[in-house]
């Protein structure tokens, strides 16, 4: 029976290996391919992304927190047929943060991140690559996804979808014994719709899986009065969905408003409002201002003193409840400008945000946590 | 078995519904034409301007908030812990 199937599959594979053994049919099979693909390619109708270069430096400070840092990016067509980029991040962190002042000593260390895409379009379709590398003294993370992105019903309409694994490792500053890992799963989906000449819709969806090491090594709970090491849950599953509709109000001006719902296994339920208007000052002024409205309730197994025995706790505010309102502006000057060769823009956003914690103790005053950050983002974008 | 018939009339009311729906979106065209799509394409209209900054943005969110996800930014590792 089994030397049957042998003979079968002999037979039905030996054009198969004749061609693989022969260097000239070899590159006909190349030839015939690769001719396949620029033809398909010459019949696109979706642009690759325009060739750019942005430079940014950012702080974020708040709650006793700084990070800021430089970041590039460049994105470069090869050919007309690829569009590959490459960014460089860099975080520099100092912390003094409420949970560092209250359970350990402040501390000061640097993320370095480099990103990698490439982009290739066919016909009405767009496929990305993307990896991602990230690394702190204490936290490895590497990423990889794919997108494919479609534009349909006349170009009136854009679906998108994209997958992306991460694979982290965590280490523990003086603990050479302690090393563990995290795998994330992310699944989302988009789509873009022209509602009319002066309006723009999108929804997207995204679901993220996590499997791993989800907390601190460093940070502390509290059941008891007493403070103890956290204890999250291996796992996490969560789902997002987010609505955005963009308006051209005429005369140059324009707004956007927006809203996203999110939901996890933790029992963490999340709205997001945010509402922008934007108008041009003259040829060369481009300003920008938006209020976000940010609202969270807290995680299952989040306690800021616990009072029963659990199997988890934390005390990460991230999990708790609380709400953020965000103020934003931006600023964008046309410094230079040749219609069809260059275009250089010098930028300037600034963004005021206000935590407030309602279940997170500031254990120096006995009241609930609350601060204010400030994030400034100073960038040069060009297009050439 | 009187289930089974209610979820069958069910099924073939949604099937007939759903045939009748494939068979008017045939009929609808693209209403926006390409050539009306210029104040779209104007950068004040735009989704994201620039990637970098949308990307510090979507970092520095994802750090401080339980929630994260469907934001449209391309994701990347975010090393937060």
């Amino acid at each position: 029976m089994a030397a049957t199937r042998l003979q079968r599959w002999l037979a039905w594979s030996a054009p198969i290996r004749r061609t693989l053994r022969s260097r000239e049919a070899l590159r006909r099979v190349a030839v015939v391919l690769g001719g396949g693909l620029l033809a398909a390619h010459a019949a696109h109708a979706v642009d690759l992304p325009e060739d750019k270069a942005e430079g940014m430096i950012h702080v974020y400070s708040g709650g006793g927190v700084t990070a800021s840092g430089p970041a590039l990016l460049v994105r470069k067509n090869i050919a007309d047929k690829v569009s590959l980029s490459a960014g460089y991040y860099i975080d520099q962190v100092s912390n003094a943060s409420i949970d560092v002042v209250t359970t350990a000593s402040p501390y000061r260390e640097r993320r370095t991140a480099y990103d990698f895409g490439a982009d290739y379009v066919y016909r009405d379709a767009m496929i990305s690559l993307s990896m991602s590398h990230s690394k702190e003294p204490d936290y490895t993370a590497n990423t990889f996804g794919v997108d494919v992105s479609q534009e349909v019903f006349g170009g009136m309409t854009t679906v998108s979808m994209g997958y992306t694994r991460g694979s982290d490792t965590v280490l523990k500053h003086d603990s050479p014994e302690f090393m563990d890992r995290v795998t994330h799963w992310q699944y989302r989906f988009g789509l873009t719709q022209v509602l009319t000449p002066k309006w723009i819709a999108s929804a997207n969806f995204e679901a993220i899986s996590d499997d791993g090491f989800l907390g601190s090594p460093y940070r502390a709970a509290r059941a008891f009065g007493t403070l103890i090491p956290e204890r999250n849950p291996r796992t996490r599953s969560s789902r997002a969905l987010k609505f955005r509709v963009n308006g051209d109000l005429g005369a140059r001006n324009a707004m956007h408003a927006e809203y996203r719902y999110f939901w996890d296994n933790w029992a963490i339920k999340a709205h997001t409002l945010e509402g922008g208007y934007s108008r041009y000052f003259g040829e060369l002024w481009l300003a920008d201002a938006y209020l976000r409205y940010y609202k969270q309730s807290k995680a299952l197994f989040y306690s800021d003193d616990a009072q029963a025995e659990t199997l988890y706790l934390t005390r990460n505010r991230q999990l708790g409840t609380f709400d953020s309102v965000s103020l934003g502006a931006k600023l964008s000057y046309t410094w230079k400008k040749v219609p069809g060769q260059y275009e250089i823009k010098a930028n300037g956003a600034y963004e005021l945000v206000q935590f407030k914690y309602k279940d997170f103790t500031d254990i120096r005053t006995n009241s609930p946590y609350s601060f204010n950050a400030n994030v400034l983002q100073l960038y040069v974008s060009a297009t050439f | 078995m009187k289930t089974l018939r209610l979820s069958a009339l069910t099924g073939l009311a949604a099937a007939s519904l759903l045939l009748s729906g494939c068979a008017s979106v045939r009929n609808i065209e693209p209403w926006v034409k390409p050539y009306e799509r210029e104040r779209l394409a104007d950068p004040i209209m735009k989704f994201s301007r620039d990637s970098l900054p949308d990307k510090h943005r979507e970092h520095w969110h994802d750090v401080r908030e339980g929630a994260r996800g469907a934001t449209g930014v391309q994701g990347g590792g975010c090393g937060c812990n």
